[in-house]
């Protein structure tokens, strides 16, 4: 699998888990549906931009701070619609993403043998 | 009455080559071996500095010039003095000895890159036959951005005692596995400040010091490759390592993705039973 998939399926992966930890907050509860699903979008888009920069760039501390940056961009974006979470939005998808980032680096694609 | 002293200079100035018919000019005695005396010497026609080494039978010269390797020292030029002793001009190796070297450098780590870079011109010239014999510190010079230059080739017969392989002693015929014995003890000095020494990297000694050669890695790139495991955190195939150890290894390969991890955990939690408390 190359960098790319390995981002968008990981950070999607974790977008779904990140997302279930909604069920903690009883306020939210009723909406856990359209969390997960958000929050997987949420992760697979800082995977595939992991992974995309993965594949130019071998670097991991650069891999990490791109995922965490883009990771915390995107969570800013959702959190902006909910006006409000700020705190509880941003930083654990900004986690999310620099795993991803990480993870993107670290990955070696299995290669096609012809 | 010739005292000791004047009788040694007297003798040195005796073996002294006679470089005239050459393009070298003698500057200085370098050091002494079991197979030769190594000078210091001026190349007039490039108007560099060079090391000559004079021997008392020329295989040596023809053994390294058959090794081209950024680790063995490249000879430029042979011949014979007029008194009948053979001699070769060399690259002049500037640097540290290993003996040196092991109580100046830094890390671990960067005691271990060097090894590793030992074992690559050891591993080449054995996989063309020609097996060192006389590995030890005092034969190895690490260079200034630790590139490594293995020096004293054509002499297996010659042999230091502490890293002398059973077999090396005992006359036998001697294959890859000497080398790999003496690189063994090589390595154990370099990990003498090491205390308590990594039980992978003790294991890695250990197997390469056996008395049995067959107990032995089979060459030096075997060796190198543990060592590079090590390095890498992955397992070394010289040591069993308990389930203890092993999750050790892991976590510590893992270590920045165990950080971040940790780092979202701690923060779901602090979200989770504190803010929202």
């Amino acid at each position: 699998m190359g960098k790319l998939w390995f981002g968008i399926l990981l950070g999607g992966i974790l977008g779904i888990l990140d997302g279930l930890t909604a069920w903690f907050t009883p306020a939210v509860r009723s909406q856990i549906a359209g969390i997960v699903v958000g929050s997987m979008i949420k992760g697979a888009i800082a995977g595939a931009v992991a992974g995309w920069f993965a594949k130019k760039v071998n670097s991991v501390p650069l891999g990490i701070l791109v995922g965490l940056v883009v990771g915390m961009l995107l969570a800013y974006g959702v959190a902006a619609l909910q006006h409000g979470y700020y705190f509880e939005i941003m930083l654990p998808g900004s986690l999310v993403g620099a795993i991803a980032g990480y993870a993107t680096q670290k990955h070696r694609p299995s290669r096609a043998i012809s | 009455m010739i005292s000791d002293r004047v009788l040694a200079k007297l003798k040195a100035a005796a073996e002294r080559p006679d470089l005239s018919a050459t393009r070298y000019r003698l500057l200085g005695e370098i050091g002494r071996g079991g197979m030769g005396v190594v000078y210091l010497a001026e190349d007039a026609q490039l108007g560099r500095e060079v090391a000559i080494k004079v021997l008392d039978e020329d295989s040596e010269a023809r053994v390294l010039a058959s090794l081209e390797h950024p680790g063995i020292v490249p000879v430029h030029e042979a011949g014979v003095l007029p008194d009948g002793r053979s001699y070769y001009a060399m690259k002049l190796v500037r640097g540290t000895r290993l003996d040196v070297f092991r109580e100046i450098a830094a890390s671990l780590p960067d005691r271990l890159r060097v090894f590793q870079r030992i074992c690559e011109p050891v591993a080449f010239a054995n996989a063309r036959s020609v097996i060192h014999g006389d590995l030890k510190p005092a034969n190895i010079m690490v260079g200034e951005f630790g590139e490594v230059l293995v020096m004293d080739w054509g002499a297996p017969g010659a042999g230091t005692p502490p890293f002398m392989a059973p077999e090396q002693v005992n006359g036998e015929q001697v294959d890859a596995r000497a080398d790999v014995f003496a690189l063994g003890r090589i390595l154990a000095i370099l990990l003498e400040r090491e205390e308590p020494m990594p039980k992978p990297l003790a294991s890695i000694c250990r197997k390469a010091t056996q008395p049995d050669r067959a107990l032995r890695y089979d060459g030096a790139l075997a060796m190198a490759a543990d060592v590079a495991a090590y390095l890498d955190c992955l397992p070394v195939a010289a040591h069993r390592e308990t389930l203890w150890e092993r999750s050790a290894r892991l976590a510590l390969r893992h270590r920045t993705l165990l950080a971040l991890v940790a780092a979202y955990l701690a923060m779901r939690l602090i979200v989770i039973f504190w803010i929202r408390g």
